[in-house]
């Protein structure tokens, strides 16, 4: 039994995982399994605990430390997939500190007082493998944070064809350097492909325009022009014209209009269009 | 040093960029386009910069000086094609060019040259 074959405290612990593995094993997955709270089934958790059973099984036993550095990735791939998953950090590493119960018991069960101080050292262990799958998760969020704030950036800086030669940007939410640069580009990308003269940037949906705003839109403006269209700002609400005033905010001969559909009529009568009511057309 | 082709068209003289511009190149161009002008007594000049990639402040500052430059002889000069990372680059620069007439494509700065020498 292990008691007998016990040098140091590491080899120990790793035997008593080795003669003991299934009770270990299958406590530990029933523990996890308990916590994941049916988002995950048995067999997932049991595969994956697994691998990291034997893992953990085999750092403990070799001393250069090359199966750590394995089992360190497979954590971390575990923590990433839970992230996503949207577990919480509790729960995350809450799995791979049940471990530390499930041995304990074992331990308890077989009535082996060596066994404490080797259980001691391997408790440390597990904790440090705890945080390194804390720091896993935590930048698996980030990750995730940040591919959200990317796609948020796609996603409000649509190009719109009003009419022939006739682009709109319908801007929503607060402009910034970087999302001043995504719209000015996408916006003059498409001004070039559809050869449009007019592009009608409508800031309706800007909360507010301060100095910063009004130069990255005075840029963009710029750009077109020197692309050779011409750009409209619309959709000034009367507050924000009362703090471009105040703010003595120059937009030079610049044309703004209050609503889009002002702005709509200028570039129309500029391509030399215009609008015909009545049913005699 | 390369030298750009200078091609006349009716009233107009249309100057293509096709290769990388280098601080001489533009030099020259703007002495080969005022000769021009003058023998040809063309009223108006289209630079089409559609196939350039890279514009420094200097090469944008010519263009305001090739237009400054044609105007005191009686033509109107249209940049045409520029690419929207060329446009973003000379708005960080600070550089508006002023008194540069701007064109999406060759066509519009085609129409834009003839309507506005209709008008005189």
């Amino acid at each position: 039994m292990s008691g007998e074959s016990g040098g140091t405290a590491e080899t120990h612990m790793s035997d008593l995982l080795r003669s003991r593995r299934d009770a270990v094993l299958g406590r530990w997955v029933e523990l996890v399994t308990e916590g994941t709270r049916g988002r995950i089934t048995e067999r997932e958790v049991r595969t994956e605990l697994t691998e990291l059973y034997d893992l953990v099984e085999r750092a403990l036993g070799d001393d250069d430390g090359t199966t750590g550095g394995e089992l360190r990735a497979a954590l971390g791939d575990i923590s990433r997939n839970r992230a996503r998953q949207g577990f919480s950090p509790t729960e995350t590493a809450t799995s791979v500190y049940a471990l530390k119960r499930a041995v304990h018991e074992q331990l308890k069960e077989s009535g082996d007082e060596r066994g404490h101080a080797g259980f001691i050292e391997f408790s440390a262990y597990i904790d440090e493998l705890g945080l390194a799958t804390f720091e896993a998760y935590a930048a698996a969020r980030e990750q995730v944070i940040s591919d959200q704030a990317e796609q948020l950036l796609e996603l409000s800086t649509p190009v719109v064809k009003l009419w022939d030669g006739i682009l709109a940007l319908p801007l929503v939410g607060t402009l910034d350097s970087a999302r001043t640069q995504v719209v000015m580009e996408t916006m003059l990308q498409t001004l070039a492909d559809t050869g449009s003269r007019y592009a009608v940037i409508d800031i309706t949906g800007v909360p507010a325009v301060d100095t910063e705003v009004a130069q990255h839109l005075l840029k963009t403006v710029m750009a077109a022009r020197l692309m050779g269209a011409e750009c409209v700002i619309s959709g000034i609400r009367p507050q924000i014209a009362y703090t471009i005033a105040a703010l003595g905010i120059e937009f030079g001969d610049i044309v703004t209009k209050a609503s889009l559909a002002d702005a709509l009529e200028h570039a129309l009568r500029g391509s030399g269009l215009r609008v015909v009511g009545g049913t005699d057309a | 040093m390369r030298q750009i082709p200078i091609l006349k068209i009716g009233e107009l003289l249309l100057v293509s960029i096709q290769i990388d511009l280098q601080d001489q190149t533009v030099v020259a161009l703007q002495e080969d386009l005022a000769e021009e002008i003058v023998r040809t007594g063309a009223r108006g000049v289209i630079i089409d910069i559609s196939a350039v990639d890279i514009v420094d402040s200097f090469i944008g500052r010519m263009f305001s000086t090739i237009a400054a430059m044609s105007r005191l002889m009686d033509a109107e000069t249209v940049v045409v094609g520029m690419r929207p990372a060329v446009a973003i680059t000379l708005v960080e620069l600070g550089l508006s060019l002023d008194g540069v007439r701007t064109a999406l494509d060759l066509e519009q700065g085609m129409r834009l040259l003839e309507s506005s020498l209709g008008e005189r």
